[in-house]
């Protein structure tokens, strides 16, 4: 279509709406075929102000890098020395994040497992309770404690390395779980006390408890049925960082885990992912902010998880206040999630890899968001365990990388001042200045 | 969040242990939040007609010589009791408002915190057995009493953030919970013309009961309306000249447990507030209904006001 | 008997010395006194013992109980017998909110009234009340039985999945998806059995059932409100 003239008269060139996009038209048409909601898996896929928008400053005169090898930089991290008679030591600071056994397959749990302990680091049951898999495999397990409290038992909770009280996820602030009858094979009922084949919803808020001065006492239970021995984490999904971690460590939290609208989940309304929650990078600096108003920073740790993708994205995390970071969907993608080598399957599914996030149907080609015994068959937890500490070593060794240029011997050294901004929001949401300046919006005691 | 706690008297003899016990029942609740606390108590009708206890950050500088200074203004004798930060200044009923205005005038950080026949509110920032100290409230005597200790959510923990808030003469407020839409209430209040200083969502239903009994509402009614006019989480215990009130939202969440015996009708966030109180072994204990309002009031028998929702 | 004053001793010496019981057993009675309604009294049991509580507790009494009887010879505060496993946990007197909350088994009986939420998310549990419950009564509730000699409070069941619900006296209300359901032969046996054990004299036949009409059970656009 061009605006040449066409019997003398000139054309107007169509132009597509920004507002009402392909994209957003298909939906609507999708709506009123249907009737239903869309529900998808992931996390937000919308752009918004990331850690991409900042940049490290690395070395200059005023300061002096690392030689790599021998002078060490150091990447250990512990979680929980609050409280906990025995926090959990890691090797590197990126943990995996918790993910259902039944949204995931039990092979993709044990190869998160077996990657996870290569690489000395934790991975975090889901909604749904804890497997043999995962916990033979697993050598440090972080169980979730969820609002559905799926499997939940003693002797479970007695033998995990730490409990992760899930109040929400980034996701979706504010929703439960949800899994669809595809998914809900004999195993998974069996697990999560329901019949098969059925959609399972989980309910939002815990059965037991509403409120931080009621979770207090939830975390006094816990700790003792555990004896005191483990750490209590509390995972918020990006909402109010500053009130919420405020109130995780006066609820009596060892650690808090405070996940961006970028982190996924296995299946909710696509309304709920795009438009609730808060980028990570919103998130980071106000939670340690609440950490420092109460003196409680690194005695009380922070991870955070949400678009966590490189050692670049680790190293920002970190250098601004976070203890260590979580992986979820990244962690995914290293087993083999949405690889184009199934991309013929992903066309026949009216999609293409990069983009498949119906995992609530349980018909993933790459076997790893699926019940379906043949499709499960096609990942090798052995072999998706060594890709996955592959992909850990990557990280960290980026992430020792950055810190050494700018002069660290340890990768918590990372500080705010070792960053810059790039555009005005991610200078605000950060509190980073902009690159070549001192400023960032809603500084204090300047006048714009 | 919060814990509360609530004493009214039934037996008079009690009344001079009333501060006693109900310094030990919210010392109990400390758990449940430390940032700041609070105390409402109702005791003998002031000689002179009526009470302000006002609360100043610099009470050297404010408190010197202000029973002095009020009656210069006033042209008539007032007394003044200090009490840590706080003072109880009395004055006679007819002169409420020059006494509010002359105080406004003479000393501006001065805050009031409570005006009444009966009532005094003392609250600071700080852990529940160091407030009460400073105030020696367990050294007071009374009719009943409210107290809440605050785990802040949301708003900033200062003095003026702590409960009990005043929501009129001798009338008072103390919430457990989190109100979700307490931003636009405060606006449409403040734009009536009422005065809300802090954003504390209790402090909201405070002025949105205050506002409406200004308008005609008996505290019952208000209490009533508040069930379709409040959205979220709440447990609001409320004290008058005459006795006390408890209402919980319709989802009832957050704790709330009472004790009754011949002696007494009182209010726990949990039990363990009620256990040391006499003959508690004997009382009457239940939890509140979701949604209906409760009253007791001196020298009638308690009863249950009709279910509002 | 080993009698334990939980003021003067303590809550965490008294979890640890019950829960040092599963691995060597010294006394198999316990008299806890004193309890004033302290949290968290008695969590986490994984062995056959009998333990009586004088007094009412705090929340959580009795959380995640295996095995182990816990006699509650007063009121229990919320969430008693949450998550428990297996055994059997008496109350004498009155169970706030949450009574037996996504208890997977065993066998709660509350002499008293039980407030709001009873039976929340169970998921195998038994729980038996002499009294009534109060509103969102067996809210999800997945899998086990919740008798109830009194009356209900409203919403009773929403969003039920398979577990049962007999109630004697009135219901306020029914949650969504749950129906009153017909009364075979085998839900008397299973309600005379529950009645017997949750030592209560109410006869089976007074009893209505209550169940899952089993709409939720896939997503329907009808359901979504």
């Amino acid at each position: 279509m061009t605006d040449d003239p066409k019997d003398g008269i000139p054309q107007t060139v169509p132009i597509q709406s920004a507002i009402f996009s392909n994209a957003a038209n298909a939906e609507i048409r999708r709506a009123a075929a249907t009737g239903i909601y869309d529900i998808r898996g992931g996390g937000a896929k919308r752009k918004v102000p990331h850690l991409d928008d900042l940049l490290f400053l690395g070395a200059s005169m005023s300061r002096y890098p690392l030689e790599g090898y021998r002078e060490k930089c150091d990447t250990k991290v512990t979680l929980g020395t609050r409280f906990a008679e025995n926090p959990i030591e890691l090797d590197i600071p990126i943990t995996i994040a918790g993910m259902s056994f039944g949204a995931l397959s039990g092979p993709a749990k044990e190869a998160l497992g077996r990657g996870a302990t290569l690489a000395g680091t934790s991975t975090t049951t889901g909604d749904g309770g804890m497997t043999e898999e995962e916990r033979v495999h697993s050598h440090k397990l972080v169980y979730q404690y969820l609002p559905s409290r799926y499997g939940m038992n003693p002797d479970d909770l007695r033998r995990a390395d730490a409990i992760e009280i899930v109040v929400g996820q980034g996701a979706k602030p504010g929703g439960g779980g949800m899994l669809l009858g595809q998914k809900i094979s004999d195993r998974v009922a069996e697990m999560r006390r329901l019949p098969q084949g059925i959609d399972q919803r989980s309910s939002c808020r815990h059965p037991d408890w509403t409120g931080p001065d009621d979770l207090e006492i939830k975390i006094l239970e816990l700790r003792e049925i555990t004896g005191w021995r483990v750490p209590i984490y509390i995972k918020v999904g990006g909402a109010r960082p500053y009130f919420d971690t405020t109130l995780a460590v006066k609820a009596g939290a060892d650690v808090v885990v405070m996940d961006g609208m970028e982190g996924g989940t296995a299946a909710t309304q696509n309304v709920f992912i795009e438009h609730v929650g808060l980028p990570l990078l919103a998130c980071i600096p106000e939670a340690v902010r609440a950490l420092q108003d109460m003196g409680m920073h690194r005695e009380v740790q922070l991870v955070v998880s949400g678009g966590i993708r490189s050692g670049a994205d680790v190293a920002k995390a970190l250098a601004l206040g976070a203890d260590a970071v979580s992986i979820g969907t990244a962690a995914l993608i290293a087993l083999g999630d949405n690889d184009p080598r199934w991309e013929t399957e992903y066309n026949k599914l009216g999609t293409t890899a990069g983009a498949y996030d119906d995992w609530h149907e349980g018909r993933d080609p790459a076997g790893i968001t699926t019940q379906d015994p043949d499709l499960m068959a096609r990942l090798d937890p052995v072999e998706g365990g060594r890709r996955l500490n592959n992909y850990l070593n990557v990280l960290t060794l980026e992430a020792q990388t950055i810190a050494r240029a700018c002069g660290k011997n340890h990768v918590l050294n990372l500080e705010p001042e070792d960053l810059c901004a790039l555009t005005m929001e991610a200078a605000a949401m950060a509190k980073i200045p902009l690159a070549g300046t001192d400023w960032y919006p809603g500084k204090p005691d300047t006048s714009y | 969040m919060c814990g509360i706690v609530g004493l009214f008297l039934k037996d008079k003899s009690l009344e001079p242990a009333l501060g006693r016990m109900l310094t030990s029942m919210l010392i109990t609740m400390t758990d449940r939040g430390s940032d700041s606390a609070g105390i409402a108590i109702y005791s003998n009708a002031a000689e002179a007609g009526v009470k302000l206890t006002v609360q100043s950050g610099t009470p050297e500088i404010d408190f010197g010589g202000l029973a002095e200074d009020l009656k210069n203004v006033l042209g008539a004798e007032v007394s003044v009791t200090e009490r840590d930060t706080h003072a109880v200044i009395e004055v006679s009923s007819d002169q409420v408002t020059a006494a509010r205005a002359a105080l406004a005038q003479i000393r501006p950080n001065v805050r009031v915190l409570s005006v009444g026949e009966a009532i005094e509110i003392y609250k600071e920032v700080g852990r529940p057995d160091a407030v009460a100290q400073r105030f020696e409230v367990g050294r007071m005597s009374g009719s009943h009493g409210i107290g809440h200790t605050r785990m802040a959510t949301e708003s900033a923990v200062t003095t003026m953030g702590a409960h009990p808030f005043s929501t009129g003469p001798d009338q008072c407020l103390v919430h457990n919970g989190s109100l979700s839409n307490h931003n636009s209430l405060r606006r449409r209040l403040r734009r009536d013309g009422v005065h809300i200083e802090t954003e504390n969502d209790s402090e909201v239903a405070a002025a949105y009961l205050t506002h409406k009994m200004q308008n005609g509402s008996t505290l019952g009614e208000a209490l009533g309306s508040s069930l379709n006019d409040l959205d979220g989480f709440f447990t609001f215990v409320v004290g008058t000249k005459d006795g006390f009130g408890v209402l919980r939202d319709p989802i009832a969440c957050k704790p709330a447990v009472m004790a009754e015996t011949d002696q007494y009708v009182a209010f726990g966030s949990e039990y363990r507030a009620l256990v040391d109180l006499p003959g508690i072994e004997f009382a009457r204990v239940w939890e509140p209904e979701p949604a209906t309002v409760y009253f007791w009031i001196h020298d009638t028998t308690p009863v249950p006001e009709d279910r509002a929702a | 008997m080993k009698v334990f004053d939980l003021e003067t001793e303590g809550l965490r010496a008294l979890n640890a010395a019950l829960n040092e019981q599963s691995v060597a057993r010294d006394h198999a009675v316990w008299e806890i006194v004193s309890p004033k309604g302290g949290h968290a009294i008695a969590v986490g049991l994984d062995a056959p013992l009998d333990v009586t509580v004088r007094g009412s507790t705090g929340y959580y009494c009795a959380g995640m109980n295996k095995q182990a009887t816990v006699h509650i010879a007063g009121s229990a505060g919320p969430g008693v017998a949450e998550n428990m496993m297996s055994g059997k946990v008496i109350v004498d007197g009155d169970a706030s909110q949450y009574a037996g909350a996504t208890g997977n088994g065993g066998l709660l009986v509350v002499k008293g009234n039980a407030s709001s939420r009873c039976g929340i998310s169970m998921k195998g549990i038994d729980i038996v009340v002499h009294g009534n419950v109060g509103h969102m009564s067996a809210f999800m509730a997945q899998a086990g039985n919740l008798v109830v000699c009194g009356d209900a409070g409203a919403a009773l069941g929403d969003s039920l999945y398979e577990a049962r619900i007999f109630v004697r006296g009135t219901v306020e209300s029914l949650g969504a998806d749950c129906v009153e359901k017909e009364m075979r032969p085998e839900h008397l046996k299973i309600l005379e059995d529950l009645l017997q054990r949750g030592e209560c004299d109410a006869k089976p036949e007074e009893f209505k059932r209550y169940g899952s009409a089993r709409q939720f059970y896939h997503f329907n656009i009808d359901n979504a409100y």
